[in-house]
């Protein structure tokens, strides 16, 4: 991992939901912040799991520091507030106070940044780009939903760009039908039609909101385009996170596609919870645990080698279609990891003993 | 019924293994995905199929909700004219607007559903179902989508969008109508979840889980005088495994005990299952346990 890491400055885990992928950003920050890095880790995931993760009591929309002897690094965690991360996007954009309260104020602004999926999956960017910006940490270890989701994480900074499109909000920001001419004939009929489905309400709700937005948008829109930028630069690495169980595997490989379409800096995979494959020799048994027993333990050894054997043959699926880039295993631990110390042991696989 | 629970706990396997049941038992039952990806077809060893409903098996179907299809429905229902709608479908402006409210994904998404849980269903030619079952998205997501309608409904204040997304958020409020299904597993994270969705559930829907299914469940196979015996012995890989097996099945106990403390729900458990693959056969062995 430190060399997958070296001269990064960004790293994205990815995965599908169960993995460890919460677990696993969270032991990649910690294993380099003691290696003399600073490093901030970041959750977007809407479960406090990241908090669990590091034995904190909750995590604000502002970076903690995790207690803890990290050499001369160090380690900081953050939970994603998306409504607050809005609200100071909007005060930061807006021109003039008067547009900032419009914004906040209005009740579409309102529900679209407090109730709705996907809102996070946007904040999410933002603040990694922000916090890129200020360039207080050496390394931003940046968790990410389940892969069904992803499409919505990587298409964020996309769909916050069309979302302020001025083009789109020009329709809103021009006086009456004046600005629906601009689009050419049959836009009032679309709009009447539109009034039929949604209810005029809605629209009137929308207008408004999107003439105070709009204001906004050029400033937005480069930012989007920045976060873009961000995420396909060379200092980024994208870190694919998996378990050996097949379907799990169907979607890393999926996920994988998906990062090399879009250009996207893919650095290596985990592969969490592997069984290990038992030597055949090392089957022995002392006579001394009796029949019963004997029987129950063999019996419990056949099971694991049916699942390791499973795990075998997605390492096998995973490495065809890697190239060279680097495969680490972590094997199942026995207990859940919850803690820094739990994160200790799983870095001893990320990172090789040292 | 909605199924949802942490990513990776298994919500379609439990969706596709109460479907069975539900379908056992002479109720006319379909099973919903929501996401991109098409799963259930796989489980019952058939070829996936899209935004159609189709037989998975005796009383069974199936469909994979795409909600560019659940809106063009639901704009030519709204409309009841297919060019009103093909001229609002494809225009700019509507393109726009859809794309950039995000939020509508979730709430066709749960609107479909609602539509195939109708008697009289708004889908010319289509037979009603007794049960409907939704492999929902994960807690946070899942939440999402069951308070979309309310959203939608508070945002419009009037009009048919206000009305309708009224219904929906009654229906789903509703627990005479609606229920919902969690699934667990017997770990420290989806355990901590269950108990948020509960709590969330019952903040902002009014309700309760009606059930928790805890997957993946170990058997126990040692007992801690047998692990003191193993302890002692010889190390090897098979007492190695044995004593893996031991510490892990004792701590998934202990989070069930937890989780069964910490809800009022009921809670079933299915069984871990050793094998290479999961299949029709798999899916079988797990609707007999529930």
């Amino acid at each position: 991992m430190n060399r997958i890491l070296a001269r990064k400055e960004v790293c994205v885990c990815a995965g599908s939901g169960g993995v460890g992928k919460t677990t696993t950003s969270a032991a990649i920050a910690a294993g380099m912040a003691r290696r003399g890095k600073k490093v901030a880790v970041l959750t977007i995931d809407p479960a406090k799991r990241l908090a669990n993760s590091l034995g904190l009591p909750e995590l604000g929309n502002e970076e903690r520091r995790v207690p803890g002897d990290f050499g001369d690094g160090e380690l900081w965690a953050m939970m994603l507030d998306a409504k607050r991360t809005f609200d100071e996007l909007i005060e930061w954009h807006a021109p003039d106070p008067e547009t900032r309260d419009a914004v906040l104020g209005n009740r579409i602004y309102q529900e679209l940044s407090n109730a709705v999926a996907g809102s996070q999956e946007y904040m999410a960017m933002e603040k990694l780009h922000e916090l890129h910006q200020e360039g207080r940490y050496d390394l931003l270890v940046l968790d990410t939903p389940p892969t069904r989701n992803a499409l919505d994480f990587l298409d964020a900074p996309r769909r916050l760009s069309t979302f302020i499109d001025s083009r789109s909000l020009q329709l809103f920001t021009m006086p009456g039908r004046v600005g629906l001419r601009v689009l050419g004939r049959g836009t009032g009929v679309v709009f009447s039609v539109m009034k039929r489905a949604t209810g005029i309400d809605l629209l009137q709700d929308l207008s408004e909101f999107f003439r105070s937005f709009g204001t906004m948008s050029a400033g937005f829109r480069e930012r989007a385009e920045h976060v873009n930028a961000l995420l396909a630069d060379s200092r980024t690495a994208f870190v694919l996170v998996t378990s050996p169980a097949p379907d799990a595997v169907t979607e890393a490989e999926f996920f994988h596609h998906r990062l090399l379409d879009q250009g996207l800096p893919f650095a290596g995979v985990v592969v969490n919870r592997m069984h290990p494959l038992a030597a055949n020799s090392d089957t022995a048994l002392p006579g001394s645990l009796g029949d019963e027993l004997r029987r129950k333990v063999l019996r419990n050894l056949e099971d694991y080698r049916v699942l390791a054997e499973r795990d075998k043959a997605s390492l096998d699926r995973l490495r065809s279609i890697l190239g060279r880039k680097p495969m680490i295993t972590v094997p199942e631990l026995d207990d859940d990891v919850h803690d820094l110390a739990g994160l200790e042991r799983m870095n001893e696989y990320l990172f090789g003993v040292s | 019924m909605l199924v949802t629970g942490k990513g990776g706990v298994g919500k379609t396997t439990v969706a596709a293994a109460l479907g069975l049941k539900a379908a056992a038992r002479g109720l006319r039952t379909i099973v919903c995905e929501v996401a991109e990806q098409e799963r259930l077809a796989t489980l019952f060893g058939q070829a996936p199929d899209g935004y159609r409903e189709r037989e998975l098996g005796q009383g069974l179907f199936g469909i994979s909700v795409d909600p560019e299809r659940a809106k063009a429905e639901w704009l030519q229902y709204q409309l009841k004219s297919g060019t009103l709608a093909g001229l609002l479908g494809g225009s700019r402006i509507f393109q726009y607007l859809t794309a950039a409210a995000p939020g509508l994904t979730e709430l066709v998404t749960i609107g479909k559903v609602w539509e195939l849980a109708q008697l009289q269903r708004k889908t010319p030619k289509s037979a009603p179902y007794d049960l409907v079952i939704v492999d929902a998205p994960a807690t946070g997501h899942g939440m999402a989508m069951l308070t979309a309608p309310r959203t939608f409904s508070e945002v419009a204040r009037v009009g048919p969008i206000h009305r309708q997304a009224g219904i929906i958020h009654r229906f789903l409020a509703d627990p005479a109508a609606t229920g919902v299904v969690t699934v667990a597993l017997p770990e420290e994270m989806p355990v901590n979840e269950t108990l948020d969705l509960g709590r969330w559930l019952q903040r902002d829907m009014g309700k309760g889980i009606d059930r928790i299914v805890v997957n993946q469940v170990l058997p126990e196979r040692f007992s801690s005088e047998e692990a003191e015996r193993l302890e002692a012995a010889d190390s090897s890989a098979a007492v190695r495994a044995a004593l893996t097996e031991y510490r892990r099945a004792r701590i998934q106990r202990s989070q069930l005990r937890r989780l069964r403390r910490a809800t009022d729900a009921p809670v079933s458990t299915l069984p871990f299952l050793f094998a290479p693959d999961f299949g029709p056969d798999q899916l079988q062995a797990l609707a007999r346990k529930l």
